[in-house]
């Protein structure tokens, strides 16, 4: 299959994970930006063939991780609420809150639906007027320009039973704030291709002007992983660091004009928590004063407050990468994918759930 | 408010006692008139000579000259009628297929139909000409059933529950906890297909080619093992949870490991990029007419020779082996060459978002 196969090639795949071992003259350290990266290279065991040239640091990158606990509590609170439907992509349904999950909501009697995308919930809005259909809306700068887009046609519309509870993120300033940290160990990133293909590969010059590492554009497949990783091992050896493109069939130095134009047109930038990190400045995407009326946190009084974490759960540690998901007390035993303490055990993209899938080989007394 | 009574000229009868109706009505199940007209000149009418009713309270039933074997299922999909079936076919060539990896000869179902107030004749007519059609495929009849309405919102328009009977064949299979060491794993055909086709059904994915459900009845490609004398250890249909749920119910059974490779596992081209639009994995993704098998070491090319003579496992393929219980009960061979556990299916199918 187009894209699938080509990318998966097992003779291509030795000949560069050989070329890797050949060229690195010592154990470098590389963080995967996305929780999708991290899924390949577990899922390919690509961790484990390269295990002494690369210890791989799994990054913030899963929206669905980072989502802040007080986001999930408030549309949890929402759906109970009589005629509000909550709606938002499968994953999010199960990341648990403070008091349970949307889906626990859900079984509690609570309006919740999953879509497959924003503009879904629109029409789920346009068809039931005296319902008030609200969006969770999560995600990088990848999602950020469907939930947008989902905003401004609710705008033509007219409609007035629609709001985004938005709990948008922004790559680049995590990944900021993880190198500002005075024990940071990361030699090298591998950015992530699809939010690249959206922002442009121009946008990380200031990162590594100012940090001075290589960002290595990456896909996904396990060939884009490992043509990554041998860039940024070439550039670790030979003292180089720049912005280098390893998914030039998606991504673009100036990245998807439109793209970028509808975050703008519909978001701005503003200082907010990640769920595991804290603060990250102008981390989160909030609505345009323009578009205030589709915000949910206006629409709707807010009445239960935040309650804080389960204590048990490291992720904000395993989000930075201070920890890896194995080394966590409770991996396995009280945190597992049917009954997650933290996001990165719910998600498909999270480091949590990609070592318990994968991992059983790296932690064999776990299961 | 004052109850209204039968000399009230406004009082209307709220039962149309002629039936004059395109809709099932309450009315439709409880008992009486309308109820028996239904059963009689709708359920059984449309049902024809797959059905073998006598309106009585139960049904008496020949002899078996084989173990009896029972099995029971409830189908609620939605939409009704989905690319390659509909809840009716389902309905029948489900339980069928139960009977027949057990390694039964399916004869006999009983028929339970849930009905939503206000359901279309139009659609249940649909649905009971393709029951009628699929127990005519797979050689069997139904001999007792029930009809209950339910009010709008107490089921999603049909239900159908079905229960089916059949005599045990000699030489039964073994099972699962007989694995050996050695035996190879065989899949029927394209994995995945139906749960893709019904989520993208139900969904409105505009998907082009829209995939379609493999629905089908197990029966031919039973006869077709035994007619050619195929002697395997276990057989199951990959329905929820796909072919994953299966190999790991197998090694739980067995205490050992079943290793399978990716590359060899025949996934459709609209299926696959389906899943990895939405990040699935077609391991474990429902099918309802494709079938995982094992056989003894050396009886796989004659295996699949027998199940290519039958039109719904003539794509059998090969997948795997088992091995002993090595780092996990299941794994898989990706694309690099190294063998990666494969996990369980948890439940819902998520999709991906970033």
């Amino acid at each position: 299959m187009k894209h699938l196969d080509e990318f998966r090639d097992p003779e291509l795949a030795r000949r560069l994970s050989d070329e890797i071992r050949r060229v690195a003259t010592r154990r470098w350290t590389i963080m995967e930006v996305c929780g999708g990266q991290t899924h390949g290279l577990l899922r390919h065991g690509i961790d484990a063939e390269l295990a002494e040239q690369v210890e791989f640091i799994h990054g913030p990158g899963c929206p669905v991780c980072v989502t802040p606990v007080e986001a999930i509590d408030f549309a949890c609170e929402l759906a109970t609420r009589p005629r509000v439907l909550v709606t938002s992509f499968g994953d999010m349904l199960r990341v648990p809150g403070s008091r349970g999950s949307l889906a626990q909501t859900s079984a509690h009697g609570g309006a919740v639906r999953a879509v497959y995308s924003p503009l879904d919930a629109v029409e789920l809005a346009r068809q039931a007027p005296d319902r008030q259909v609200v969006f969770l809306a999560v995600g990088f700068e990848t999602t950020a320009p469907a939930t947008a887009l989902a905003v401004l046609q609710a705008a033509k519309l007219g409609l007035t039973n629609f709001s985004l509870l938005a709990a948008h993120v922004r790559v680049q300033p995590a990944m900021e704030l993880l190198l500002a940290q005075p024990d940071q160990r990361v030699h090298a990133f591998l950015a992530a291709g699809h939010v690249v293909t959206v922002m442009g590969c121009e946008t990380y010059e200031s990162l590594v002007a100012r940090f001075h590492l290589p960002v290595v554009v990456t896909g996904f497949e396990p060939l884009d992983l490992l043509d990554g990783i041998l860039a940024c091992v070439r550039q670790l050896e030979r003292g180089e660091a720049r912005v280098e493109n390893c998914y030039a069939r998606s991504a673009r130095s100036t990245g998807n004009q439109f793209a970028q134009d509808l975050i703008a047109q519909v978001y701005a930038p503003t200082t907010g928590p990640w769920r595991g990190l804290g603060d990250v400045p102008d981390g989160r995407l909030e609505l345009r004063a323009e578009f205030a009326s589709f915000d949910a946190r206006r629409r709707f009084p807010r009445l239960q407050v935040v309650t804080a974490e389960c204590g048990d759960c490291r992720a904000g540690e395993i989000l930075t990468g201070r920890l890896k998901p194995i080394d966590c007390p409770a991996f396995g035993v009280r945190c597992r994918p049917e009954s997650p303490l933290g996001a990165p055990m719910v998600s498909s993209e999270g480091a949590c759930a990609a070592y318990f899938r994968y991992g059983s080989s790296r932690h064999a007394s776990h299961r | 408010m004052n109850e209204p009574s039968a000399s009230d000229p406004n009082w209307h009868c709220p039962v149309p006692t002629d039936g004059s109706t395109d809709r099932v009505l309450l009315a439709h199940g409880e008992g009486g008139l309308l109820m028996r007209r239904l059963v009689a000149e709708r359920i059984l009418a449309r049902l024809g000579e797959a059905a073998a009713v006598t309106l009585d309270d139960a049904a008496r039933l020949p002899v078996l000259s084989g173990q009896p074997v029972i099995t029971t299922d409830s189908f609620v999909v939605s939409p009704l009628f989905f690319p390659g079936g509909d809840i009716g076919k389902l309905a029948v060539w489900g339980t069928v297929n139960d009977l027949v990896v057990a390694g039964a000869r399916p004869l006999w179902l009983t028929l339970a139909l849930i009905i939503e107030e206000g359901l279309e004749f139009a659609t249940l007519d649909r649905v009971l000409e393709s029951v009628r059609e699929a127990a005519r495929g797979a050689g069997v009849r139904v001999v007792a059933g029930d009809t209950k309405v339910v009010p709008r919102g107490a089921c999603d328009g049909l239900f159908i529950n079905t229960t089916g009977l059949g005599e045990l064949l000699d030489p039964a299979p073994a099972g699962p906890a007989t694995l050996q060491v050695g035996d190879e794993v065989i899949v029927s055909g394209a994995i995945a297909r139906h749960g893709i086709a019904v989520l993208a059904a139900r969904e409105s994915l505009l998907l082009d080619p829209m995939p379609v459900s493999d629905c089908a009845s197990l029966v031919e490609a039973f006869v077709a093992l035994r007619e050619h004398g195929v002697i395997y250890r276990a057989a199951r249909d990959a329905t929820r949870g796909g072919v994953a749920a299966v190999l790991h119910e197998w090694a739980q059974a067995s205490g050992l490991t079943l290793e399978i490779d990716e590359a060899q596992v025949p996934v459709g081209h609209d299926v696959r990029g389906v899943c990895e639009l939405l990040g699935l994995d077609p391991l474990h993704v429902a099918c309802e007419g494709t079938f995982v098998l094992t056989v003894p070491a050396g009886q796989t090319g004659h295996a699949l020779a027998a199940l290519r003579t039958a039109g719904v496992s003539q794509g059998a393929r090969a997948i795997g082996r088992v091995v002993q219980r090595g780092i996990a009960p299941v794994t898989v061979r990706r694309a690099l060459g190294r063998h990666q556990p494969l996990d369980e299916p948890l439940g819902a199918m998520l999709p991906r978002i970033c």
